[in-house]
């Protein structure tokens, strides 16, 4: 269910490695626990932002949630698919509804963060 | 938590139950926009078991209603459903109601909000101590399934032999539907038509199994608690503790055509009749966003930089496919076209005043 190739943190999002950079998105169970998204509150590119800073907004009909930087870093790319078709994020989190790019400050802060079997197992204590 | 008699029913259809109002009840099923678009299109079905229900019985029941209420009830013959309020002596909301009269002039019953059915029926119990008629709370015996949108009586007829052609808007009758005896009212909450099934079966999902079983082939969903809201939102019908309190008068909340001041005496009735003699200084208006974003419950709204007001509800509407909401304006700034801005976050958002319902159905 949850990519092998992406890291989780405890506030249900992911993050992916692409040499300096990493995507960041939220999971799958965040998308089902908003619901329909209707609406994606990006950053600038050029932003920076400190580890544990909510760096984007995420709108469902029901509620809001801030998305989390789980690391530092500097915003270079924001998905602008989101714009008009915020919906994405609910059919497919872990892919095409990625929020943003993030140039990372310090690779270390990746060893903190969980791999998909931590992240499942981290969930079956989240739901009862 | 308290659970409604379909909680089981709700589990099996797949339903993400939450508490509410200290019930169990289910917030969405297939999802929120399908939920609200299926009401809109097709039809849904809810269970609203919460609602609270309280009988007045007794030969001064109608004086009852009519001194706690500031509609007039006396225009209510048996078979006859009236939107009003319970109102406090500041003519401010106890709560908002239905009234279903049963009989000329000894028996009423009174549908109030889950939250505040204990409340409420505290106050009507006080009141009622000066006047020959007895209050019950029945609430727990009731369940209370609300069949809405355009295909409502295609699909509720072949289960019932009340003949609801013949069944107008805010009217009810006695009969069984699925083979359980239940009263049937075309009432609702989400601005379609449709009916209101009371029952004091304890299997209550036997109704509910039928009409799904009939239902979904034509497009039924079982709609939960989250598309209930931005149904009724886009209709602009009032929520108890967003739009409505013991706060804001009945006028405020542009409610006049509830107030019936010919009627005699009722609680409130002073305070409004000044009101309405010296003016509203705010009055309930909708809102829609013009910029991007929701705006939501308590979000500050300013006009020319200065804070005015608070939303009162706020959210998207999935068939008007706007970000709408209701707020209280002071009267000078109520004017349809008048320019606000809502501070979302960290962001001032441009919205205006718009003509409200939000939603309004196409009458056939």
């Amino acid at each position: 269910m949850y990519p092998e190739n992406l890291y989780y943190s405890q506030d249900h999002e992911w993050l992916k490695v692409e040499g300096e950079e990493v995507v960041l998105g939220i999971t799958d169970f965040a998308q089902k626990q908003l619901g329909d998204i209707i609406y994606v509150d990006l950053p600038a590119a050029g932003k920076s932002v400190e580890a544990h800073q909510t760096i984007a907004t995420v709108e469902s009909v029901k509620s809001v949630s801030d998305v989390y930087s789980p690391v530092a870093g500097e915003v270079v790319q924001v998905n602008q698919a989101l714009v008009q078709t915020p919906e994405i994020v609910n059919r497919d989190p872990h892919g095409q509804g990625w929020i943003l790019r993030l140039k990372i400050k310090d690779k270390s802060e990746l060893s903190k963060l969980m791999k998909a079997a931590d992240y499942e197992q981290f969930l079956e204590g989240q739901e009862h | 938590m308290k659970k409604t008699r379909l909680n089981q029913v709700h589990r099996e259809a797949g339903g993400r139950l939450i508490e509410f109002a200290g019930w169990e009840m289910p917030v969405e099923y297939r999802g929120l926009i399908d939920e609200h678009l299926a009401v809109r299109t097709k039809a849904g079905l809810f269970d609203v078991s919460h609602m609270g229900e309280i009988m007045i019985d007794g030969p001064e029941a109608l004086a009852l209603v009519q001194y706690l209420t500031p509609n007039d009830a006396s225009k209510l013959l048996p078979g006859q459903v009236q939107y009003s309020a319970l109102t406090t002596p500041e003519g401010t909301f106890v709560d908002d109601l239905l009234v279903y009269c049963l009989a000329v002039p000894d028996k009423y019953l009174l549908v109030v909000n889950a939250a505040n059915t204990d409340k409420d029926f505290a106050w009507v119990k006080d009141k009622a101590a000066s006047f020959k008629v007895k209050a019950t709370n029945e609430s727990d015996r009731y369940s209370q399934l609300a069949l809405q949108g355009p295909l409502a009586q295609d699909i509720l007829q072949p289960l019932t032999e009340l003949d609801l052609g013949q069944m107008k808007s805010f009217h009810f009758a006695f009969g069984q539907v699925a083979g359980i005896d239940s009263l049937v009212s075309r009432t609702g909450y989400t601005g379609e038509d449709g009916f209101e099934i009371y029952t004091l079966s304890e299997t209550p999902d036997v109704i509910w199994k039928a009409i799904v079983a009939r239902g979904e082939p034509l497009g039924l969903q079982p709609v939960g608690l989250g598309a209930r809201d931005t149904l009724r939102l886009e209709a602009k019908l009032m929520l108890y503790g967003n739009d409505i309190s013991d706060k804001t008068t009945v006028l405020e909340a542009d409610l006049k055509w509830i107030v019936k001041f010919q009627k005699g005496d009722f609680l409130g009735k002073a305070v409004l009749e000044k009101q309405l003699a010296e003016g509203l200084k705010k009055k309930l208006v909708g809102f829609e966003l013009i910029d991007k974003g929701i705006a939501r419950p308590h979000y500050p709204v300013y006009i020319g930089g200065q804070k005015v007001s608070e939303v009162c509800s706020g959210s998207y509407g999935p068939y008007v496919k706007k970000a709408i909401g209701l707020v209280y304006l002071p009267i000078e700034f109520t004017a349809i076209g008048t320019e606000l801005e809502i501070g979302i976050r960290d962001k001032m958002v441009k919205a205006r005043v718009v003509p409200t319902p939000f939603y309004k159905r196409e009458k056939k």
